[in-house]
């Protein structure tokens, strides 16, 4: 089964440790995990949906760039990282 | 009288009271770390609100029923989803996105309408809230009017609407500023929108605009509880005063060390009285010779003091944003605080004034509760 795991800096905001859930795009990996924490969905995506600016989500060190549909595939066995997208100082 | 302020900083969301020996002192913050936008105080049940601005993780909105020992993170509200291919542009061709940017304004309704809430946000979209927070709705027919494609950024990348103004004689009343898109009022709840900027005057538009009511640029909008006929507003032209109802508007030219600057507070009782607190325009944005002070005129603009015992008045580059300056009930207490991390307070409405804080995160906004 797929692993999400978020950021830490979201975690002061809402819990949400790493869980293993099903899945075969990105999309549908990330709504199982908000099924578990739904409060998370609004700090990682957007009111339609898509990933907000600044975070970034990885699928097995792979950046996600399909940012509005999620669709990328995820197999079984995917590390699904949830981040900020962080850069410079 | 009020023996609190709130404090909304980039870093936290801070507590100043007034001791039992007359002292105002910090003590307590909450959200530490974070960047507060500002907050608000319901009169008609005595909730506070906070909106948050997460920067990656988006705007929040928090409520506490206790006076700030604990809050509660409650909805927020969801811009509607483009039509497809959608892709809106201001009128100087930037991109507008039709997503919740940041809270730029929260307001409570009427005491006749328990619930009652009003959020003003960046990009534009007005909202409310029939439940305390807990579910919004956009105000559709101002987010669909077309002259709102015609509003711009002006204090942000992209328009907002920073005050909210709702007449304490019909609450079906609301007049919005936009920064930067003019004023606009509704007289049935939000049903209908009319441009209320007559006599304003944006002369940073072309020729062909400076009376556009789109083009007027108000920094802060605010009405007379006591007077309700009454408006000042802190344009980024000048000061304007309406007393009939906001129909008209009288541009204040006369106003040392400048008539530009960001925020207004107005006396509840008194239309007359309203307090400024200027700075240089435009590139600069800093108090006049590094001195910074308030305005208070008493005579509905005619004059105008320039208060600043108790304020530096040498190499001091304090910027104040538009709610960053406020009055208690009474209309004796003020406050303000900068971009630079300073606080300070008057007990006599502005003659004199003490240093609460100096090395605060910039302060975005201030309250009295």
């Amino acid at each position: 089964m797929p692993r999400v795991a978020f950021t830490r800096n979201l975690q002061r905001h809402v819990a949400c440790p790493p869980c293993q859930v099903g899945g075969v795009t990105v999309r549908d990996s990330l709504d199982e995990a908000f099924a578990l924490y739904p409060r998370a969905r609004g700090y990682v995506l957007d009111e339609h949906g898509a990933l907000r600016q600044h975070m970034a989500v990885f699928v097995d060190g792979e950046p996600v760039l399909d940012r509005r549909a999620l669709g990328d595939p995820v197999s079984a066995t995917a590390e699904i990282l949830v981040m900020q997208a962080l850069s410079g100082g | 009288m009020s023996d609190q302020l709130l404090i909304s900083t980039r870093k936290g969301l801070f507590s100043a009271r007034r001791t039992t020996r007359g002292v105002w002192d910090l003590d307590a913050v909450s959200f530490l770390g974070d960047n507060v936008s500002l907050a608000m105080a319901d009169p008609r049940d005595g909730a506070w609100y906070v909106a948050l601005d997460h920067g990656h993780f988006g705007a929040k909105l928090h409520r506490s029923r206790d006076r700030g020992a604990t809050w509660t993170e409650i909805g927020v509200p969801a811009y509607p989803t483009p039509p497809e291919g959608h892709v809106e542009k201001d009128f100087l061709g930037r991109e507008i996105p039709w997503r919740l940017m940041r809270f730029w304004s929260l307001a409570p309704g009427a005491a006749s309408q328990p619930g009652l809430l009003w959020a003003g946000t960046i990009p534009g979209g007005l909202f409310w809230s029939e439940d305390h927070g807990d579910t919004w709705n956009l105000v559709e027919p101002l987010w669909h009017m077309p002259e709102r494609r015609k509003w711009a950024g002006g204090g942000a990348d992209a328009p907002g609407i920073h005050s909210i103004c709702v007449d304490p004689r019909n609450p079906a009343r609301v007049a919005v500023a936009i920064s930067s898109g003019g004023v606009w009022i509704t007289e049935d709840l939000g049903k209908t929108w009319t441009p209320f900027t007559k006599g304003m005057r944006a002369d940073y538009a072309p020729p062909e605009l400076v009376e556009a009511p789109e083009s007027q640029d108000p920094h802060r909008m605010v009405q007379c509880a006591g007077a309700p006929d009454a408006y000042w507003i802190q344009h980024h032209n000048g000061i304007f005063r309406s007393t009939d109802n906001a129909r008209t508007w009288t541009e204040i030219t006369d106003v040392k060390p400048s008539v530009f600057g960001f925020p207004v507070v107005v006396h509840p009782k008194d239309p007359d009285t309203a307090w400024f607190v200027p700075a240089i325009k435009d590139e600069r944005r800093i108090p006049a010779e590094g001195k910074v002070v308030v305005n208070r005129t008493r005579d509905g603009g005619r004059t105008f003091e320039t208060l600043h015992r108790g304020l530096p008045q040498a190499w001091a580059y304090d910027l104040v944003y538009r709610h960053a300056l406020d009055l208690d009930a009474t209309g004796e207490r003020l406050a303000f605080g900068s971009t630079t991390g300073s606080v300070w307070i008057s007990e006599n409405a502005g003659d004199d004034w003490i240093t609460l804080a100096e090395h605060l995160p910039p302060v975005h906004a201030v309250l009295f509760v």
